[in-house]
């Protein structure tokens, strides 16, 4: 069974015909061929597949894809705005926030919907809201500098 | 993931009328976030999913002569949030906040947890402590059904094919309340707990006795609980140390929880009497009691 769904993906409107079944994380990665969202735990669990949804950050392999009909998706390739890298991405860059890299699509979305919603957090607030997203290699702390980090350039960016 | 009819009723008598078509056939969905992952592994195979997210009604969090109302559509993070859930029940707030991560309780909706009648989950057992009823509509009318009577069997609750879970109501503490949920997460704090223990206690005017008191218990069977047995060990006792340790006892013999990775069934018993004692110390003490040492 199929249906016709309307979704804003990045800012880029799009209308697709999808299975009932295709989670939104297929959606993005295989009917729009935006891969930088990963399949990790595949039950919500691990963050590897966050994206937001209004907004909201979610798990993109626990949603189907009729569940963003009317909604605005962001992925992590909707974060750079002219060529320029998010102050998260830079921030994972230039403080060693990632190895590896399977997690950091989801870390770094993650960590922008934090900043949106709060953009001086404290380390026990970075700690609370990222407590979902998992790394099996950086460990944590230079993400939690790293986002830091991100926190105090957008703070000069934006006073 | 196999697909399914879906619908988006954006009214009532739509969702009934849906209901009333496919009959046992459907499912209703609103975060998603439980059903989802059954459908993926298979264990619930509907052919029609009637998605309750363009619905307008049971969203909102609002208060009616003392007691909290929160819509069924209301999601875990809107409940955590709210000025008006922190205010009248704090414990509530803790509760929602203490569920998984942010992601699921950006989805995860109240009236959807609750239905999917999963003993692990958190808010079961406090609404159980919180005095909670469930108001539950039909075509045929409204009826509402006590938080304690509402979990039949794993994944079952007393809502039937063709009702809905519209809306949970919280009457607020008395004067001279204290509530307590905790969980214990032996592995990461995203997981289900291996045991959870909400307590809720009002003292007498004199602040002396324990006038009244709920124990909800989660993670321990195949429902939530309500430890009555320990409940009438404090109800209307001066709550010391060996009273609470008496309330644990009572409480670790209705529990019949399953072994497995999070630990052992033993295990699990004596920490659910650990939990209790625990939880009523806490809840004591957010009441202006103080249990003494040793408790």
């Amino acid at each position: 069974m199929k249906q016709e769904i309307r979704v804003n993906v990045n800012g880029v409107d799009y209308a697709r015909e999808v299975p009932t079944g295709r989670l939104l994380l297929d959606f993005l990665r295989y009917d729009l061929g935006l891969t930088g969202s990963k399949e990790g735990c595949s039950v919500g669990v691990c963050g590897s597949c966050t994206v937001l949804m209004d907004g909201k950050m979610i798990s993109s392999c626990l949603a189907p894809a009729v569940f963003a009909d009317g909604h605005r998706i962001t992925t992590v390739e909707g974060l750079a705005q002219d060529g320029r890298l998010h102050p998260v991405q830079q921030a994972f860059i230039d403080h060693g926030g990632f190895q590896c890299g399977i997690c950091t699509p989801g870390q770094v979305v993650a960590a922008k919907a934090l900043l949106d919603a709060n953009p001086n957090p404290s380390e026990a607030e970075i700690k609370d809201w990222m407590m979902g997203n998992l790394c099996r290699c950086t460990g944590y702390y230079k993400i939690i500098e790293s986002i830091q980090k991100a926190a105090a350039v957008s703070r000069e960016e934006q006073p | 993931m196999k697909s399914f009819g879906f619908h988006s009723p954006q009214t009532l008598e739509e969702v009934f009328a849906l209901q009333a078509r496919f009959g046992e056939e459907a499912k209703l969905v609103a975060g998603g976030t439980a059903l989802t992952i059954m459908m993926k592994q298979n264990l619930v195979r509907p052919s029609e999913v009637i998605s309750l997210r363009r619905l307008r009604e049971f969203r909102d969090i609002r208060s009616e002569n003392g007691t909290l109302c929160l819509g069924a559509l209301a999601t875990y993070s809107e409940v955590e949030a709210s000025p008006r859930v922190r205010e009248m029940i704090p414990v509530l707030a803790e509760t929602y906040h203490h569920v998984a991560t942010r992601r699921i309780r950006n989805m995860a909706t109240v009236g959807g947890g609750l239905v999917h009648g999963d003993s692990n989950q958190d808010p079961p057992s406090a609404l159980i402590a919180l005095r909670a009823r469930f108001q539950v509509m039909s075509r045929a009318g409204t009826q509402e059904i006590a938080a304690e009577d509402f979990f039949l069997d794993y994944f079952e609750t007393a809502v039937k094919p063709g009702e809905i879970l519209a809306e949970v109501r919280v009457p607020k503490p008395a004067p001279r309340s204290g509530q307590a949920y905790l969980k214990f997460l032996p592995r990461t704090a995203d997981d289900y707990a291996m045991v959870a223990v909400a307590a809720a206690v009002t003292l007498c005017a004199d602040g002396t006795k324990c006038e009244d008191v709920r124990i909800g218990l989660g993670c321990l069977a195949p429902t939530p609980l309500r430890a009555r047995e320990a409940e009438e060990v404090l109800r209307g006792q001066e709550p010391g140390p060996d009273a609470l340790r008496e309330a644990a006892e009572k409480a670790r013999k209705i529990t019949g929880p399953l072994s497995d990775h999070r630990g052992s069934a033993d295990y699990k018993r004596d920490m659910a009497a650990v939990f209790v004692r625990r939880a009523l110390d806490l809840a004591l003490s957010r009441a202006g009691y103080s249990v003494g040492k040793s408790a």
